[in-house]
């Protein structure tokens, strides 16, 4: 038996630019227990609602996280628009799950890049994230930002996106998923990306279940809590189906993303055809006074957003509870026993979201 | 078009003595433990507890007073909890009773006193603090508050 | 882009961003902005970099780092403060864990604004943050220019000094530098 060492992981690390930390305590190669600890970009925000009137709390909300911005801001007014008992608009939810697709595509793209480049692959990275700008292009375009764009907004959405533009969405969409295609085949055959995967982190379902995991990591191993199932947004009149795999290792988690990206792709093609004409957006009257829980399936897994109003023009309380939160249980107990070269491998399969994290 | 389970949830509240029994009563129904939060209300905390199955929530809400809060820990039924209550702790001054993974107010690393529960600071500066209190070294603090 | 005869390594460190300026600096290493065809890399090590970008506002948290990382790097360096957090803490101003922007720390050189700032804000702040690099070496070496004459014509006002010393008993430092190298190009 070795003798034991504590290895501080991050701030600074080879794996993200966020500063994540981790105290590893290794026998020889092994990890025995991983402990983590959050705080480096702790900022507070959710006490600005104290400081924001509800309606403005939005543009706050969307910065939780620059990744998965709209999702969050998404998230916000849902929980905002379920404390007021107000119904959206259909075209405002059909656009409003256009857009967050397509944030999902922007988000695994990137992540499939960071994986690339957490194990050396740096080419493939740049091909990940030269095909990401296609979508980042459509975002510009149809809200004017390229990662944060403002454009949820409590009752509805701010812009409307023309049909032919959808129109030409899909044809762009379409014309990526060929490259798509043959990036993903790199990472689903090329055995040097498996040897790096496959049966490395193992979580079983069981765990999953017991550690609350959310989002890919809940379903590579073949757990369904994905919360586009509970019926809002546009998910229910789309042929929406979670995806979910049984191999419980990184491979599995990574092959989840990918099916997800074109399943995406599919849900915006489909969405685009179904959304019907009407309004974008309905008056809002009155301020929020009782409680309730928003939920949203963020790229990175299920979010929570909760809200407590008392008639006044600014929330009691405002708590953001974020996937990477609720999976960071289950990393801490996938890395017992894994070798401290497969370490980057673990934190980025969950695919972290710091800034999320500690808000 | 399916129903919004979403839409579906409901809020009970449950006195902090009866808290354990109710979430190891939720948790032999299946339920998956969702989040837990602390809000600051006048004189009192109030945690809520969501949990979830087949997309619809159940919270439960337990109050406790702000001075000295201080609740007994879910850890022990649903274990991930440890994440939520050392949060709480180091933001919200909760002592949390029988938590089976204690990071005694180091797991958020700030470094200056939260604003969320200004009375249990208050409090906590009544209480005359060793000697390294006066170095303001606020994890100190919270690490005496958590033990 | 004349000017550009080194290839400006750039370090990047994340204070508390919402990882939208982030993903912008890291899109501008990407085929789309390619900033390395410039002579642009990112590097990990603040011994290797001379350009520090900043994305995010500083949190108590993160202070002593943003320092240590700012003193290890060598002069002449330049400090760019990516996004509107970095500038002046934006949205997250009133956050009770913020600080503020880059420049209640460090001196900062350029500002880029935007939330997020843009691929396109970032090389031209990291191409204005150049000029400024430029700037600094140019007064770099005419500094060390003039301490090396100042060395160099050292030994020639010799002479006068020796005229200084019949001529007054004071001692010698206090004709110094500036005193000994008048007569000196006087003589030149």
């Amino acid at each position: 038996m070795g003798k034991r060492t504590v290895i501080p992981f991050g701030p600074q690390h080879p794996v993200l630019p966020e500063p994540i930390h981790l105290d590893l305590v290794i026998e020889d190669e092994t990890v025995v227990e991983a402990i983590p600890s959050i705080g480096f970009i702790h900022r507070g925000l959710e006490k600005l609602v104290e400081k924001n009137e509800w309606p403005e709390m939005v543009y706050v909300i969307e910065r939780v996280c620059g990744i998965c911005s709209f999702g969050h801001g998404w998230g916000y007014c849902k929980s905002v628009e379920g404390n007021l008992g107000i119904t959206v608009p259909l075209r405002a939810e059909y656009l409003r799950t256009i857009w967050h697709e397509l944030g999902r595509i922007h988000s695994h793209l990137l992540w499939l890049g960071l994986l690339a480049d957490g194990f050396g692959f740096e080419s493939l990275f740049m091909h990940s994230w030269r095909i990401r700008e296609t979508i980042l292009d459509i975002f510009e375009e149809t809200t004017g930002g390229r990662v944060i764009f403002s454009v949820c907004k409590v009752g509805g959405v701010r812009r409307d996106v023309s049909n032919e533009k959808l129109d030409k969405i899909v044809m762009t969409l379409d014309g990526i998923r060929k490259e798509t295609r043959e990036l993903t085949r790199v990472f689903l055959e090329d055995s040097s990306v498996k040897n790096r995967l496959v049966g490395v982190g193992m979580l079983t379902k069981q765990e999953a279940v017991d550690l609350c995991a959310v989002g890919p990591v809940a379903r590579g191993s073949g757990v369904n809590n994905d919360v586009r199932c509970d019926g809002h947004g546009a998910y229910p009149e789309l042929n929406f189906e979670p995806i979910l795999e049984d191999g419980g290792d990184c491979y599995a988690r990574c092959k989840v993303r990918i099916r997800e990206l074109f399943q995406s792709m599919d849900l915006i093609k489909e969405a685009a055809t179904k959304i019907p004409d009407g309004d974008i957006a309905i008056a809002v009257r009155g301020n929020p006074s009782g409680e309730f829980v928003g939920r949203m399936e963020q790229p990175r897994g299920e979010a929570y957003y909760y809200s407590k109003g008392d008639g006044s023009k600014f929330l009691k309380r405002m708590r953001v509870r974020t996937p990477t939160n609720a999976n960071i249980p289950a990393l801490v107990k996938t890395l017992q026993g894994c070798d401290l070269a497969d370490v980057p491998m673990l934190v980025l399969t969950i695919d972290p979201c710091i800034s999320c994290t500690e808000r | 078009m399916s129903e919004r389970k979403d839409l579906i949830q409901e809020f009970v509240s449950v006195p902090a003595a009866e808290l354990l029994e109710t979430v190891s009563d939720i948790k032999t129904k299946g339920y998956r433990l969702g989040q837990i939060c602390a809000t600051t209300l006048d004189d009192v905390l109030e945690v809520l507890y969501s949990f979830e199955k087949d997309f619809t929530l159940k919270n439960l809400k337990v109050e406790t007073p702000a001075r000295s809060a201080e609740l007994y820990s879910v850890t022990a039924i649903y274990p991930p909890a440890f994440i939520y209550e050392n949060e709480i702790h180091d933001l919200f001054g909760i002592t949390f009773k029988n938590l089976a993974i204690d990071f005694g107010g180091h797991f958020f690393k700030i470094a200056k006193e939260t604003p969320w529960n200004p009375q249990a600071h208050e409090a906590r500066e009544e209480i005359p603090e060793a000697p390294e209190g006066a170095r303001k070294d606020p994890e100190e603090i919270q690490e005496g508050g958590g033990e | 882009m004349s000017y550009i005869t080194k290839s400006p390594w750039v370090i990047h460190y994340d204070g508390s961003s919402c990882n939208g300026c982030d993903i912008e600096v890291l899109a501008c290493l990407t085929p789309m902005y390619d900033v390395e065809r410039f002579g642009i890399i990112n590097t990990g090590n603040p011994k290797h970099a001379d350009v520090f970008l900043v994305t995010g506002s500083i949190n108590e948290q993160n202070i002593s780092v943003v320092k240590q990382i700012y003193e290890q790097m060598p002069e002449p360096k330049v400090v760019v403060a990516i996004g509107i957090c970095a500038t002046s803490g934006g949205v997250f101003r009133e956050c009770y864990n913020i600080k503020g922007g880059v420049d209640t720390v460090i001196p900062v050189d350029v500002y880029v604004p935007g939330c997020a700032a843009r691929p396109e804000a970032i090389i031209d702040g990291v191409v204005k943050g150049l000029g400024v690099l430029a700037e600094k070496k140019a007064a770099m070496k005419e500094k060390a220019i003039a301490v090396l004459d100042t060395e160099a014509e050292a030994p020639a006002p010799e002479p006068p000094i020796e005229i200084q010393v019949y001529g007054s008993t004071e001692p010698r430092e206090h004709g110094g530098a500036h005193d000994a190298s008048t007569p000196g190009k006087g003589e030149a």
